[in-house]
């Protein structure tokens, strides 16, 4: 990868620490009510860039608490906003990267992610009832990292997953819907978790993810689409968790998600020669992770967190 | 930010910029206000829609509408009124849409209204709704999620569903939402014998005329590949499971060598045997069963053993898989010799029954229905009286690939009865099948682009499918022909598509090692058996330098004893757990990543000898088989005792979490791991020897 086409990582430190600072501009405020995700993003790709430390943790995580709703349990994507398990997870998350689960009432947090299961095994998104793949693996993805899985039926959760694979090996958001790379990151993520990854086809489901890659080298997210720098991360933890991922070429896709960066002012967008954001920034970090690329942390493709930080979480002596 | 194209801010755009931001800020400020205030007149109302109209994704402000939705209702009696705050609500849902056709908030807060059945729906407002979007966007996922949820909401039939899909179709073959909404429904038909749907075999007929239609308009088009090798995996398969070998074979005479401990051996008659079963040093000889698909629910009633030996004894069935779903390929049930009077030189007759049972279940729920019936005998031999110590794999074992066979050996002396493959007793009504892939064999041969990437694997897909079915009651040397022709089609994807070189290596593998092993007679070239001293010949298969990526067809290597796998390129072995026998096994030169790749040799108690030099172990930070094995991070592994016992050692386990795993279940006598990253760190070399009290042998030198 020697042609000019490194990783800019000092600009995108740059980049990430001016974004959290610039929240007026419109695209900050249209962003207002994810911010707990952008969080997230930003503070885990600092991680994989060996830069934590660029941000003072006490300040983040008062932060991250002042959007906790304790009457629930849950957390809101910014302070003053509605709880829901979108930003639980990314909480989660922002804490176990601070090795900071102390800051949580664990139980309180892990019923109200609990409390969301459906009879069918599903989950809702909030008190709404929104149903969807994505937060079955919210669900299972935070229970698990705050040792609460058995706070839920999980035999349930998984055969509701199941019901949503198709005849491609794909997943959907829902019982017949179709196949989409994020979706299928969820439902594999939560199968993985859950040691219950016989229910993939992986030979089935790792050829339709390969065939993602498209000519440039970036992936698509479904058959006919365009790529999209943020399914470096979809497709590629998928594959990595069903033990596919040598099927398609690193290289390239290498070369695709470089070829998004802003080099002047840092940042990584969707494709070549567009704007760039937090979200885009962190996918393609977290994709050149996942290709153990040199000079950034690896990753765990379930978790989402660096693999340090999973291995502390499961491995650590007092659990 | 999708698809915004990145540019330096004029300095007049900033000023507007200043002033749209200002709006939003002020707009979102006064929502989240009325919103903990509960305030729910017309004019916060007004707010929030103008909030949801600039940025739809703002979710509060849409639960804040559901909530002032509910309080105002309270206060309606007329159902005018009550549909005209429907009305409302549906409204900014569409305006919202409009901005953004994919704002899960949009779309949920219309199924929310709808499913509070407070009004009759005006299903064609909601239907030219959808048509208007799907026609701007016919992949828009949300669009057909919520056509699905439509059609179940009012009960549209599913044939109606059905014809829309093809619609859809017939306007742009290139409609993979389409195609996959047909699979759904087509399943669900053919599931629910609906009229008109009561011969897979007349709608698979025609399924296949439509997609083939659609693929050679243009077959770099994905829509339609993956329907196709759906169709494909729906025809070629049979509908139940089938038993297709065992371990020992169907008349198999067997007599069994044993490993005693020391103190017996002085006892021991001396007498020439042709089987070595290291399990019985354990007590326990192994019986396998290997169906063609995972199946559940073996049990000693649905699959019966009638001997002497297990007169008033339960016999348990296990699952030799690497997961514990309970479904496997491949059962197993060790019989208890250990109490056995090994100087009554008598002979044992086994015989198992798999009976017609509902109980022998695939995980797609059809249940075994070919009732078997099979029997072997064994006889009890001992082990060569000048054996010393108590573990016959006292000297090193070397693994010479360039070993070719040894000439001393006269083939007709192995005992090949086990290279007997109780293949597939079932004889389908396949005529159907095999037509119709003819049929397709045909057309793709014909297809005029002779570098279409897709004809070619379709094209061996189907040869495959082909060759699968016609082995299938016969002779497996039927399958060469195919294999062959597969192979050669592998060999040009290689080329024809370097993006996916590996995908298409891995399915040569599989393929290569089908060719290799159904031909009895072309299979020999690479059996043997290996005398050691002390012992009784192993029966000894090479396949070494073919380039081997992966394992399959292990049902026909259950017989094996020592397995020469060195110098190929094998990153899996998933499918050795079936080899039962295995004693020895050489995986050297290979690309072994991580210990938790070799899961599938902690199922095998009677391997003592394991070559892993030079793969790359420790390599890779990211290990890729951590999630489809046990691990502490699937749950699947309690923070076990053996970690404790690390910590105490002062192991570090973070680091050697995946080494102490595989260690604790395998029984090593021989071991080698040099040519590996990880065995360059440090304190590695010492980790294994306490890991494993078994080991005599570390990387060629004797540890003792």
């Amino acid at each position: 990868m020697g042609d000019g086409r490194e990783l800019a990582a000092e600009k995108h430190v740059r980049y990430i620490v001016t974004v959290e600072k610039k929240k007026d501009s419109f695209e900050s405020l249209v962003m207002e009510h994810i911010r707990l995700n952008g969080a997230y993003w930003g503070l885990t790709t600092l991680d994989l860039l060996h830069k934590l430390d660029a941000v003072e943790p006490d300040e983040v995580i008062q932060w991250i608490m002042s959007c906790y709703h304790p009457e629930s349990g849950g957390f809101g994507g910014n302070v003053g906003h509605d709880a829901h398990v979108l930003y639980t997870l990314s909480a989660v998350q922002v804490l176990c990267l601070f090795d900071r689960l102390d800051a949580l009432d664990v139980d309180k947090v892990a019923d109200y992610i609990a409390g969301l299961q459906n009879d069918d095994g599903s989950f809702s998104g909030d008190i709404w009832g929104e149903v969807d793949t994505r937060f079955s693996y919210i669900a299972i993805c935070t229970l698990s990292l705050l040792h609460r899985l058995h706070k839920i039926n999980v035999q349930k959760a998984v055969d509701y997953i199941v019901s949503c694979k198709n005849l491609d090996g794909g997943f959907g958001a829902m019982p017949g819907g179709e196949s989409h790379a994020g979706q299928i990151f969820c439902c594999v993520g939560a199968l993985a978790i859950t040691g219950s990854l016989h229910h993939v086809d992986r030979d089935l489901l790792g050829w339709w993810l390969c065939e993602r890659q498209c000519k440039e080298g970036g992936l698509n997210g479904r058959p006919e689409k365009l790529a999209d720098v943020c399914y470096s991360w979809w497709v590629l933890s998928s594959l990595i968790m069903i033990d596919r991922v040598h099927w398609i070429d690193k290289d390239k896709l290498a070369k695709f998600i470089l070829n998004c960066q802003d080099k002047e002012n840092g940042g990584i967008s969707d494709r070549p020669d567009n704007a760039v954001d937090i979200y885009h920034t962190y996918f393609g970090v977290a994709g050149l992770s996942l290709m153990e690329y040199p000079g950034v942390k690896p990753m765990d493709p379930a978790y989402a967190l660096p693999l340090d930080v999973v291995n502390r979480i499961f491995l650590r002596k007092e659990h | 930010m999708h698809g915004r194209p990145r540019r330096p801010d004029k300095p007049e755009d900033a000023a507007a910029a200043e002033a749209k931001a200002a709006k939003l800020r002020d707009l979102q400020t006064q929502v989240l206000r009325n919103h903990h205030s509960r305030t729910y007149t017309k004019e916060a109302l007004g707010l929030s829609f103008k909030l949801l109209e600039i940025n739809p994704e703002a979710y509060t402000a849409w639960n804040y509408r559901k909530l002032a939705f509910q309080h105002n209702l309270g206060e309606l009696s007329e159902p005018e009124a009550v549909k005209s705050a429907i009305d409302d609500e549906l409204r900014v849902v569409e305006i919202a849409l409009r901005q953004n056709p994919k704002s899960y908030g949009a779309w949920y807060h219309r199924k929310w209204l709808l499913n509070r059945k407070l009004a009759p729906v005006d299903f064609k407002r909601e239907f030219g709704l959808l048509d208007k979007l799907l026609k701007v966007d016919a992949r828009n996922f949300h669009g057909w999620n919520y056509r699905r949820f439509l059609a179940r909401f009012m009960g549209v039939p599913e044939e109606e569903e059905l014809k829309y899909t093809m619609d859809k179709i017939s306007d742009n073959f290139s409609n993979y939402s389409a195609w996959h909404n047909r699979s759904i429904l087509l399943s669900n038909l053919l599931g629910k014998q609906s009229k008109g749907f009561e011969s897979k075999q007349k709608i698979f007929s025609e399924e296949f005329e439509l997609v083939t239609q659609a693929l050679f308009t243009d077959p770099s088009d994905q829509s339609g590949w993956f329907y196709h090798l759906w169709l494909l995996a729906q025809t070629s398969s049979p509908e139940n499971p089938q038993l297709i070998a065992s371990w020992p074979s169907d008349g198999a005479k067997l007599s069994l060598y044993l490993v005693w401990e020391t103190d017996d051996e002085k006892n021991a008659p001396s007498s020439l045997s042709s089987i070595c079963c290291y399990s019985l040093k354990e007590g326990i000889f192994p019986i396998v069963l290997y169906f063609n698909e995972p199946v559940k629910g073996l049990s000693s009633s649905s699959a019966c053993l009638n001997s002497d030996l297990v007169v008033g004894k339960n016999i348990q069935w296990r699952p030799l898989s690497v997961t514990d779903s309970g479904h496997s390929n491949c059962w197993v049930t060790y019989l208890e010799v250990s109490n056995l009077e090994y100087s009554s030189l008598r002979q044992f007759l086994v015989e198992v029954s798999i009976t017609n049972s509902d109980e022998i279940v695939s995980r797609s729920g059809s249940n075994y229905n070919c009732p078997m019936h099979f029997s072997f005998t064994f006889e009890l031999s001992n082990a060569d009286s000048t054996a010393q110590g108590s573990d016959p794999i006292h000297d090193l074992i070397s693994w010479d690939c360039s070993e070719s066979l040894p000439s001393h050996v006269n083939p007709s002396c192995i005992r090949f009865e086990q290279l007997k493959i109780t293949s597939a007793l079932v004889h389908e009504e396949s005529n159907w099948h095999l037509e119709r892939l003819s049929d397709e064999i045909e057309l793709f041969r014909e297809l005029p682009d002779d570098n279409s990437k897709f004809a070619k694997l379709t094209l061996a897909r189907l040869l495959l499918a082909c060759a699968a079915i016609k082995s299938r009651g016969t002779s497996l040397v039927e399958r060469r022909g195919y294999c062959e022709e597969a192979l050669g089609l592998f060999n040009d994807l290689i080329h024809l598509d370097p993006s996916h070189k590996r995908y298409y290596e891995d399915e040569r593998s599989l393929v290569l090692m089908d060719q290799l092993t159904c031909d009895t007679e072309a299979f020999r070239k690479y059996c043997s058996v290996k005398v050691l001293p002390n012992l009784a010949p192993l029966n000894r298969v090479q396949l070494c330098k073919l380039s081997l990526t992966r394992i399959g067809f292990a049902e026909r290597l259950l017989w094996v004893q020592m397995l020469d796998l060195g110098h190929n390129n094998l990153r899996s072995i998933e499918g050795l757990e079936a080899l039962q026998q295995l004693v020895c096994l050489n995986l050297s030169n290979n690309q072994i990543s991580s210990f938790i790749a070799l899961e599938p040799l902690t199922k095998i108690i009677s391997l003592k000898v394991l070559d892993l030099s030079s793969n790359e172990i420790g390599t890779h930070p990211i290990d890729t088989t951590r999630y489809i094995f046990p691990s502490p991070f699937s749950h699947k592994v309690e923070a076990c005792e053996a970690f404790e016992e690390c910590r105490k050692k002062n192991i570090n386990v973070e680091e050697f979490w995946d080494a102490i795993l595989f260690f604790k279940h395998a029984n090593l006598v021989q071991l080698c791991l040099k040519g590996n990253a990880v065995a360059n760190k440090e304190n590695f070399r010492t980790l294994v020897v306490a890991l494993n009290p078994s080991l005599k042998w570390l990387d060629g030198a004797c540890i003792h």
